[in-house]
């Protein structure tokens, strides 16, 4: 079981708010991510979960009791850390060990937990090599597999994956995913990477400034932002911000269209601008696309290659049915 | 030509460099020197020292007239006794300021480093009556606790600089894996700061065995170490120079030898943190 209640959950420091009260609910067996850019607070709240830092105010529930004050070693949550923290004066089996060893549970019964974690991460060839003679994807599973071994109510993730290069990530990203769907036991998943987040969580937490600006499924976020800050965070390239008369147009303060939902045309459309810079990326192709006078810039994509060069003349169709509108505040209407 | 120069100046300091050494060499030199030479041969001019005839007499006299075992004796339960009771309290107040700093931390340990800057001798007579008070005159473990004392700040300066290097991440990783603080302390920090812990109990050993103050003040007999058996041959008896080389030799040969095979651990102790 690993049902997380966060009830009027504060922290401060000293005198600085960086959460004010938030109240969330995690349920059994989800796949959660607290997405936001840097400084928003959701490392914060992960390691108010997990212990390591004292709420200043509220009630952090794990099953239904009251866990607020009990200590991070008996919570029986278990994380994994950006810096993967492993043991480094210890082999990886007695890095995995370690916990069980906490644990008091028998030397048969750690042995057949660590062959078991061992094999399912890939890690049975390095048991007896040290975490320093390891790659960093290595040391990722390694912290993963002391994770896994004490069978925790709920795994904590820490930006796992911000020190690999890019093809690792892409990789352990879906090595997490798979453990998520076997295992079945509730994660918390902390990144200010949104691909990650869109392709990883059941219910993805926006964070902004320590507040929770949405929760919801990724598609959920992806099609009805609640406000301007989700609509903006969620979603790559970012969605195209317009204001003013064109806004207006739509009963709205501003209006938003993704670049996915922009046709391009050479001949004919409502917004007319010129080709700026081109990102091609095989499959796609992005342009910025100038002088439409109703943004700095938009951001459009365009499937496949097409051949427009930097300053031709291009018309934009925004599709009537993905547009989305704000009013003054920036949070969303209809 | 450039590589000339180099080889010229590589020459130059490796003799700087040996005539500084031997320099700061030469009293332990001639002690060892006059500890072999006769009584009436120790006092002549250096030539004539040198030129003189060697002898072993003086140790045979020094171990007969007082028991090097019992004073060697005190000084290993002094000195390894003094850095043992001080890692006791070193490590778990170095623990709290290096992962848990309050405001305060830094001028805690400012404020610990000032009382070496006291001078011994002021507070010699509170010091000896409280020992006359408790029963702790000549006795060693009165000794063991002063000398810890006198450490204490340095041990925790050094472990502090150590532990600060551990990064936090893995304490917090082993308390996530259930680990109790005594746990923590025990088989995560301790097992990663070893290095810096053996340097630790390298000098404070070297301190504690050469301290020469509170051992000669507070020792009559019985908890006397091997600073009162070379001071019992200074003074009363009139100068016998090669005696009491002979007694320095032998109080300083565990120490010099025990700092020789470890003076990489001591080097880095003492230049860890200043050079990064």
């Amino acid at each position: 079981m690993g049902r997380i209640q966060l009830k009027q959950v504060e922290k401060s420091f000293g005198d600085v708010t960086v959460i004010p009260p938030l109240d969330l609910e995690i349920n059994d067996g989800e796949f959660v991510v607290f997405v936001g850019p840097s400084g928003c607070g959701k490392s914060t709240l992960l390691r108010l979960i997990a212990g390591l830092e004292d709420v200043s105010g509220g009630v952090i529930e794990i099953d239904g009791s009251d866990a607020t004050s009990i200590p991070p070693a008996k919570r029986g949550l278990a994380m994994v850390f950006q810096s993967y923290a492993l043991y480094p004066h210890m082999t990886v089996r007695k890095n995995i060990a370690f916990p069980l060893r906490m644990a008091k549970v028998s030397a048969e019964e750690q042995e057949k937990r660590i062959s078991n974690a061992a094999e399912v991460l890939n890690l049975t060839p390095y048991l007896d090599r040290r975490p320093g003679q390891l790659s960093g994807g290595q040391r990722q599973r390694v912290a993963i597999g002391r994770a896994i071994v004490r069978e925790p109510a709920a795994f904590l993730f820490d930006e796992p994956l911000s020190n690999l290069d890019a093809a690792l990530r892409v990789g352990m990203r879906l090595e997490i995913s798979e453990l998520h769907k076997r295992l079945k036991t509730t994660m918390i998943y902390v990144t200010h990477d949104q691909v990650e987040a869109m392709t990883m969580a059941d219910k993805i937490v926006v964070l902004q400034a320590g507040i929770i600006e949405q929760v919801g499924s990724p598609l959920e976020l992806y099609h009805t932002p609640r406000n301007l800050f989700v609509a903006g965070f969620i979603g790559s390239p970012k969605m195209n911000f317009i204001e003013g008369a064109e806004a207006e147009k739509y009963d709205a303060h501003t209006i938003g269209v993704r670049p996915e939902h922009i046709d391009v045309s050479e001949t004919e459309g409502p917004w007319r601008g010129t080709v700026g810079v081109s990102e091609h990326l095989g499959s796609d192709t992005f342009f910025h696309i100038n002088g439409t006078g109703l943004a700095d810039a938009l951001t459009v994509r365009a499937s496949g290659e097409v051949g427009l060069n930097r300053g031709d003349t291009i018309f934009l169709t925004p599709q009537a049915d993905k547009i989305h509108r704000f009013d003054r505040q920036g949070l969303r209407i209809g | 030509m450039a590589r000339a120069v180099t080889t010229q100046r590589k020459t130059i300091n490796t003799i700087i460099a040996w005539a500084i050494g031997l320099l700061i060499f030469f009293p332990i030199l001639w002690i060892i020197i006059l500890s072999f030479k006769a009584e009436g041969d120790a006092i002549k001019t250096p030539i004539a020292v040198l030129t003189s005839g060697w002898t072993l007499e003086n140790y045979g006299v020094v171990q007969e007239r007082s028991d090097y075992a019992k004073h060697f004796f005190n000084s290993v339960i002094l000195a390894f006794g003094s850095t043992i009771l001080g890692l006791i309290i070193a490590v778990p107040a170095a623990w709290s300021m290096a992962f848990v700093p309050s405001k305060r931390t830094k001028d805690i340990l400012l404020w610990m480093l000032s009382t070496k800057m006291l001078p011994a001798v002021g507070v010699l007579y509170p010091m000896y009556l409280i020992f006359i008070e408790l029963g702790l005159l000549d006795t060693r473990v009165g000794l063991v606790v002063v000398l810890m004392l006198i450490n204490l700040p340095i041990i925790v300066w050094m472990l502090y600089t150590y532990f600060r290097e551990i990064p936090g991440e893995i304490l917090e990783a082993s308390r996530m894996d259930g680990a109790s603080l005594r746990e923590e302390i025990l088989y995560v920090l301790t097992p990663m700061a070893i290095p810096g812990m053996a340097s630790t109990v390298l000098l404070n050993v070297i301190l504690a065995w050469n301290e020469a103050f509170w051992t000669l003040n507070l020792t009559a007999a019985k908890a006397a170490p091997l600073t009162a058996f070379i001071a019992s041959y200074s003074s009363p008896e009139g100068l016998f120079y090669a005696k009491l080389s002979a007694a320095s030799t032998m109080a300083i040969a565990p120490i010099l030898i025990m700092g020789w095979f470890s003076q990489k651990q001591l080097v880095r102790g003492l230049t860890f943190g200043a050079v990064k």
